[in-house]
């Protein structure tokens, strides 16, 4: 057809300048938090964690509230009630209410375990990052008081330290994040450490950036990633230690309540009252559960290198 | 090589000694005694003194620990306070048995099924199998140990009456115990199977064997599987602390007259002899194992067997 | 000359949650026996791509949606993958980028080159060790006995590289693609590599697939020369009509780029901008954007290529009648 030959010879002629096509990149571009987010969306088991868990921490701080009963309440009349319509969790050998008690016990369960995970975190990355920033002779004794630590199996200590100190929620916290920053700071430590012998931060320090300014603007916001995850198993692994203390009759007493409490108590009428085990096991288990697999999704979402 | 195991053998001494002495000091620190206080104080002055004199109680603090930390050195960890003129070593020989059953099936048959399982997600990476073996993991490591225990003894023990819930009888007692703690071992080693041999699967030497044109199974094997489960010894320790852990609570749920209920037991009665003796067994133990952990690495793994030779 | 492997219109796609990734577009070329091809391109340019199609060697994620690899008659882009096993390290075997990598660190050196010869030769133990030696004799590996037993991290990159060489032609192959097998070597054992290679081939007559980005090797081993851009071969040519009648402006601004010891000059020519994105390819010519002789036209319509010798076509509007003449740059090899 000649008249498109004839268009297509006019396209034989130098084409003006497209500066844009050059440099276009075709997908927009995202902050590094914004692709985290939109991986972490996309992993629906994390999602379904989070929501769970909201669900979970909204119970806890209302959930005593919205029953009919607090949670230290004897009433020797009720004792040992299956689950009902006034007590939906069932009753204890005191007459306890237990769903009271169980979300009373989620709250303090979750309180001891985000202040130890916080202890942790405090502790923990306050000396990785002198350890690794300052280097040479401090950075080597502070890595032997490590080693040293880390020989140490933390779970005795836990239990010897809570023979000596009164039970309560505070010294729960304290001898758990006696040995529990140790992880935390070498982490940190050994992330810095990667961090500081990489070639943006070597360029940033032949471009004269002052120190200051690469701890604030490299070191620190490239190592929130790996402090978040490691805190986000933390807190199982706190509730886990809780539970495990009470359980063996180191933790908190009775008439206060935590996840750990309940579960001995339950233990002990098993063959029975088999309902005063499985409520509180069940959410334990929700709690262990849910944070582990967020904690899976944010590493997958923060690092994606890292991601199976 | 021999240097290497030198130092180490000096921090583990290390690492002991400071144990020992914390362990002692807390021990003192606790209020009350391991004595029955209100018959105690019935007793006259002098047999209230023969009583301490005859536990080295009477002595100054300092001169205790001395004689303590000599003591522990020579290998005798002092006189029960409940378990009146046992040897806390005697006590403690005497429990080995029972744990050492459970610890080892536990930790045989969670290293088979965790390997299967981490071997499988892995080769059959994001199907059906990939995606049960990780809530399996994850599962494994959620459920606190004392809880499963608790439910299977509840489930095939009570009302099922499969096994044998409770103390500690013929073979059959060690099954429910030993299935109880080496699900936290499953799961342990099934996820780090999984992300080694997925980071194996991608490395250029796989390829590598691809282009050779050797059959899959025989790269699986050959290539992949080796070189993946060298490093799952790196991550006994942790192993042996989820076991050591479980044991305190699964052997006292399960009525097993080991180590682990000796250790609770002896907390609620206040023996503090017993209590220091598990603790330094229990430290030894672990030390010792990360030690054997990092020279059965080396002698795996030809890179660092060969560089520490050099050394 | 008759031809051992021809590849035809060859696609292949990467499906990442981004979508999907053309990494190679319609792909031709044939290898003759005996013959050294090079393929040269930068990095991203799919020539990696394509000759991991041709062991069938790519990621999972990776797909051959069309074309065909023909070797020997057989139709390889659909081949049973144990049909395949028998040809990979057999008939076609490759040579990796990174020694350093390319072989297992726990298993030694004398059991990575056994396993090949006793998969594909039937060799037993002893004969295969035999072999190896020889092997890694003709390599020019010294002490090969002392070499078999010891472990990848005990040899040296170069070392390392002769051991690779020595599996790839293990099996005496038809066939050996050589993916950039010098680019992680220091400068001078990269001449010791190459000679190797040039020795190797004159002996065996083996053909040789040669990926490369660096314009010094092709020079010093191939026959013949395909230039990838963003999947597609832009132009092909023997060496000579490559380095010196080139007639694609890509061509061009490659040999341009390539250090010159005997002229004077003060400096490097780079090529302004970089390649497209090819999960959403441009439906002109790729190097449109990037070109300083673009017209309306290549921004429309891919060229067809254009035939100017029996062996050397290049796809570019230029080579178009309608299109005004332009003289070949000075630095690609124009006339003075």
């Amino acid at each position: 057809m000649p008249q498109d030959t004839q268009n297509i010879d006019a396209l034989f002629k130098p084409a003006a300048a497209r500066p844009d096509d050059k440099e276009k990149i075709s997908r927009e571009s995202v902050t590094a938090f914004q692709d985290s987010w939109r991986r972490l969306r996309q992993n629906k088991a994390a999602i379904i964690s989070l929501v769970i868990l909201v669900i979970m921490l909204l119970l806890a701080i209302i959930g005593p509230w919205i029953g009919h009963h607090n949670y230290y309440d004897t009433d020797y009349g009720a004792v040992y009630q299956k689950p009902n319509a006034d007590h939906w969790f069932g009753t204890d050998k005191f007459g306890r209410d237990q769903w009271a008690r169980i979300w009373e016990g989620t709250r303090i369960s979750l309180l001891i375990a985000v202040l130890a995970a916080a202890l942790d975190l405090v502790i923990g990355v306050a000396y990785g990052a002198v350890s690794a920033l300052l280097g040479g002779r401090t950075d080597n004794v502070m890595q032997r008081i490590i080693e040293i630590l880390t020989g140490i199996p933390s779970l005795i200590i836990i239990i010897l330290l809570m023979m000596v100190m009164k039970p309560g929620i505070i010294t729960i916290m304290i001898a758990m994040s006696i040995t529990g920053w140790v992880n935390m700071a070498r982490l940190v430590r050994a992330h810095i450490m990667k961090l500081k012998s990489q070639e943006f931060v070597l360029a940033a320090r032949t471009l004269g950036t002052s120190t200051s300014r690469i701890i604030w603007k490299h070191l620190i916001p490239n190592t929130i990633g790996i402090i978040v995850i490691n805190t986000m198993f933390t807190i199982p692994s706190a509730i886990f230690t809780e539970a495990f203390l009470s359980f063996i009759g180191l933790g908190l007493q009775s008439p206060m309540s935590s996840l750990g409490v309940l579960i001995n108590d339950g233990f002990a009428s098993l063959n029975t009252q088999a309902y005063l085990l499985l409520y509180p096991s069940i959410v334990i288990v929700l709690i262990m559960v849910t944070f582990n697999i967020l904690g899976d999704g944010l590493r997958d979402a923060l690092d994606p290198r890292m991601r199976k | 090589m021999k240097r290497y195991i030198g130092i180490r053998i000096i921090y583990l001494i290390l690492t002991l000694f400071i144990i020992s002495t914390v362990t002692f000091f807390l021990m003192k620190a606790l209020p009350g005694t391991p004595f029955d206080e209100e018959k105690l104080a019935q007793l006259p002055q002098e047999q209230k003194q023969m009583i301490y004199a005859s536990y080295g109680l009477d002595k100054p603090v300092f001169t205790q620990y001395v004689n303590y930390i000599k003591n522990v050195a020579k290998g005798d960890l002092g006189t029960s306070f409940f378990y009146t003129g046992q040897k806390v070593k005697d006590i403690i020989s005497s429990r080995l048995f029972p744990s050492a059953l459970i610890g080892l099936q536990a930790v045989l048959l969670g290293l088979a099924i965790g390997m299967i399982l981490g071997i499988v997600a892995a080769y059959r990476h994001n199907t059906g199998w990939d995606y049960a073996t990780m809530i399996i993991a994850v599962l494994g490591v959620s459920i606190p140990n004392f809880v499963l225990a608790a439910l299977l003894q509840y489930f095939v023990g009570l009302k099922w009456g499969l096994l044998p819930v409770a103390f500690w009888e013929s073979y059959p007692s060690s099954i429910l115990p030993s299935i109880a703690l080496c699900v936290g071992v499953i799961a342990l080693i099934a996820r780090f199977v999984r992300t080694e041999m997925l980071e194996v699967l991608d490395q250029d030497y796989v390829t590598t064997a691809k282009a050779k044109g050797l059959g899959t199974m025989r790269i699986m094997f050959q290539h992949v599987i080796r070189n993946s489960l060298i490093s799952v010894i790196t991550i006994l320790g942790p192993i042996v602390v989820n076991l050591l852990t479980g044991s305190l609570v699964i052997e006292n749920i399960f009525g097993i007259p080991g180590i682990g209920s000796l250790f609770v037991d002896s907390i609620k009665m206040n023996d503090y002899s017993t209590i220091m003796g598990i603790t330094i067994f229990y430290s030894a133990f672990y030390v010792l194992v990360m030690l054997v952990v990092d020279l059965l690495y080396g002698l795996v793994d030809p890179r660092i067997r060969l560089a520490s030779g050099k050394g | 000359m008759n031809s051992l492997l021809e590849v035809t219109d060859l696609q292949v796609s990467f499906y990442t949650y981004a979508g999907e990734v053309q990494a190679v577009r319609d792909v031709s070329f044939s290898l003759g026996k005996g013959e050294t091809l090079a393929i040269v391109g930068e990095s991203g340019s799919g020539k990696s791509v394509t000759s991991k199609s041709i062991m069938r060697l790519l990621a999972k994620s990776a797909k051959i949606k069309n074309g065909s690899i023909r070797f020997e008659g057989k139709e390889l882009a659909s081949l049973p993958e144990k049909q395949m096993q028998n040809i990979r390290g057999k008939d076609i075997s490759m040579i990796f980028q990174d020694p350093m990598t390319s072989l297992n660190p726990t298993m030694t050196i004398g059991k990575q080159i056994t396993e090949v010869l006793r998969k594909h030769q039937n060799m037993g133990r002893d004969a295969a060790a035999k072999r190896a030696v020889e092997l890694l004799n003709q390599v020019g590996i010294p002490n090969p006995e002392k070499r078999l037993k010891q472990y990848p991290h005990q040899l040296s990159g170069g070392m390392r590289q002769r051991v690779v060489i020595a599996i790839a032609l293990a099996c005496n192959p038809k066939v050996i693609i050589a993916d950039e097998p010098t680019t992680a070597l220091d400068v001078t054992i990269q001449a010791q590599i190459l000679e190797l290679m040039n020795r190797l081939q004159d002996q065996m007559g083996t053909s040789i697939i040669l990926i490369t980005h660096d314009l010094g090797v092709v020079a010093n081993m191939a026959s013949r020369v395909a230039v990838m851009y963003a999947g597609k071969i832009v132009e092909t040519g023997t060496v000579d009509e490559i380095f010196y009648e080139s007639r694609h402006p890509y061509t061009w601004g490659l040999l341009a780029s390539m250090p010159k010891l005997h002229e004077k000059s003060d400096e490097l020519q780079a090529i302004p901008g970089t390649p497209p994105d090819l999960s959403d390819p441009p439906k002109g010519c790729p190097f449109a954007a990037r070109c300083p002789y673009a017209m309306e036209i290549c921004y429309e319509q891919m060229p067809s290529y254009t035939e100017h010798t029996g062996t050397h076509r290049a796809a570019c509007w230029l080579q178009d009648s309608r299109a005004p003449k332009v003289e070949r740059p000075l630095a690609a090899g124009g006339e003075r």
